[in-house]
């Protein structure tokens, strides 16, 4: 089985992102990038598809050369392949630009399953998975919290507003996992010593026949960037046993007891 | 300028038009002179009564039964390309639901136009741009849509009120494109609801949400019982115990999760992460309960309580107890 997972490369989720007051674009100078926690899931999902079904788990992901890390650390933790598109011209994609590099890359490697984060931790745009099924003409199954693989049927459970559903469908498709489907594993030493030999490609949009993609094509451009009101701090008291006295009072000054 | 033609993709549960896509009929009014509604749904047409009330004067009804046996992601889409060759809209609004993301994602692959998620607010002058808010609601921007028609733009929920214009029924259009025999590669063929009982997390006065703090998954009966004790409350959860399982993705307050703007929202045990905070900081206020004096979540807080989420908490539902029978 071959088992396609899309990861991303982005600002550390622990410090707050900027934007270039001049591009617009995300500022990735001077900011530590981690492989999305997110996207961990997603590797973990594949790893565990091939250890029980046999096959291998490539890794694919679209971003500047520092993306190089996130691949490295998915190869690290068990995947047998990794695979880059990097070009200048790609910076400032929109959703369906990434969406496009990322299923034509798919497509030139071959696959059962595509797996994906269900959105990346900093643009939570949450339409590459879908845009990507479509494009790859096979079902989005979305969202799943419990994966289960039975001969060539794919079995789900997928979050729903209201619970989860119960999804069966047959491969090949694009799967998105939401954090929660599994515990990503740590990279062993042993692993990341050995995933420096495993084979990492560098593609371009050139390399996959794809124009038409990157920031100039873009349906939409920032047009205004400005700080968010934010709310200020209130009271702050230190509980001494009257704490939920206070608590008590202020939801009454609210009339909502 | 106003745009020409607004859709709505209307989602209906139970017979009833789902709340969030009535706030975005009420907020299409202003954007376009022409406001229709597409539903997929056997009960389709059960929601033309709402969607005429909040302005769609047509509704297109693919009632299908088939639509509720797939993924809707693929077929709506197709069906959506179909009607939007046929019509014409300049802009198709969706809520940010697992469904409306599936159908809106794909359909703009499909028609290789823009889409815009997340987002606050929608304006049409000439064009249409689309507020959001980035890195944990830090920073507002706008983003104008320019690759073609129709813009699709995904809206969170209760960015916007809900208000009936006084219109009666929509127009009923049926929609009669069957669902492509490769779109029945993907089925459903189980629904299960996790929802608690008591008031919608979406439509209570109070949430009482529980995070990691809470230290055990029994411990949000805590919760519960102070909810139960203010009566029009409901229980939310931080998404780091919805992953680790504690409680049902239902419960989720977050980014990821639903959107509550309640009148009191009670953080217990939260950290206030901004994947949290998106979720809840439109609340009218905010109280924290939390052990560590330096969770982000002060910084919100219009009433913070440093101590013991674990007492305090019990204390507080007998304190509302004891109030309430005076």
């Amino acid at each position: 089985m071959k088992v396609v997972v899309c990861v991303k490369q982005i600002p550390d989720p622990n410090t707050t992102g900027q934007l270039d007051p001049s591009t617009h674009l995300l500022k990735r100078e001077g900011v530590e990038v981690v492989m999305d926690p997110g996207d961990e899931y997603g590797v973990e999902a594949g790893l565990k598809l091939v250890e029980a079904a046999g096959g291998e788990v490539t890794i694919i992901s679209m971003g500047p050369e520092r993306g190089l890390d996130a691949v490295r650390k998915a190869l690290a933790m068990g995947a047998a392949k990794g695979i880059l598109v990097s070009d200048e011209s790609l910076r400032g994609s929109d959703a369906l630009s990434t969406a496009r590099v990322l299923a034509a890359t798919a497509k030139r490697e071959g696959f059962d399953i595509v797996i994906t984060a269900t959105e990346s931790t900093d643009g939570y745009t949450g339409i590459v998975p879908q845009a990507m099924a479509e494009i790859l003409d096979v079902p989005a199954v979305t969202f799943a919290k419990s994966i289960e693989l039975d001969g060539d049927t794919l079995k789900v459970q997928r979050q729903t507003e209201a619970g989860y559903d119960v999804v069966q469908a047959t491969l090949p498709v694009v799967l998105s996992v939401t954090a929660g489907v599994n515990e990503p594993r740590y990279p062993s030493l042993k692993g990341i010593m050995g995933a420096k030999s495993k084979p990492l490609d560098r593609l371009t949009p050139r390399d996959l026949e794809l124009s038409g993609v990157g920031g100039a094509s873009a349906g939409q451009s920032i047009t205004a960037v400005e700080p968010a009101p934010q709310r200020g701090a209130g009271e702050i008291v230190k509980d001494d046993g009257q704490g939920a006295a206070r608590v008590a009072d202020f939801l009454a000054e609210r009339k909502v007891i | 300028m106003a745009l020409d033609r607004v859709w709505v993709f209307l989602e209906v549960a139970g017979g009833k038009a789902a709340p969030a896509g009535l706030e975005l009929l009420t907020k299409a009014r202003e954007l376009g002179s022409t406001v229709e509604a597409v539903v997929f749904s056997p009960e389709a047409e059960q929601a033309a009564g709402d969607a005429g009330a909040h302005g769609a004067a047509t509704l297109y009804a693919a009632s299908d039964p088939a639509y509720t046996e797939v993924l809707l992601g693929g077929p709506a889409a197709d069906a959506l390309a179909a009607l939007v060759e046929e019509h014409k809209p300049d802009l198709i609004l969706f809520a940010m639901t697992q469904d409306g993301r599936d159908v809106a994602g794909r359909l703009a692959a499909k028609l290789g136009v823009p889409v815009v998620a997340n987002a606050l607010e929608v304006a049409a002058d000439g064009a249409v741009s689309v507020g959001s808010s980035v890195f944990g609601a830090t920073l507002n921007v706008t983003t104008a849509l320019e690759g073609g028609a129709p813009a699709i733009v995904i809206v969170r929920p209760k960015s916007f009120a809900a208000e009936p214009s006084g219109a009666g029924p929509a127009k009923l259009v049926p929609v009669a494109i069957p669902v492509a025999e490769k779109h029945r590669r993907a089925r459903v063929v189980d629904r299960t609801a996790e929802v608690a009982s008591g008031p919608k997390l979406e439509e209570a006065a109070v949430v009482v949400s529980g995070g990691r703090g809470l230290a055990d998954p029994k411990n949000f009966e805590l919760l519960e019982q102070l909810a139960g004790a203010i009566g029009n409350a409901a229980v939310g959860a931080s998404r780091a115990v919805v992953d680790a399982g504690w409680v049902p993705y239902a419960m989720q307050v977050g980014q990821t999760g639903k959107t509550v703007k309640p009148t009191v929202y009670i953080a217990c045990g939260i950290s206030g992460a901004m994947q949290h905070t998106v979720g809840m900081k439109g609340a009218k206020a905010i109280v924290a309960i939390n052990r560590d004096e330096n969770a982000p979540i002060f910084k919100l807080a219009d009433l913070g309580v440093v101590g013991d989420v674990l007492k305090i908490v019990p204390q507080l539902t007998e304190e509302i107890k004891k109030r309430k029978s005076k």
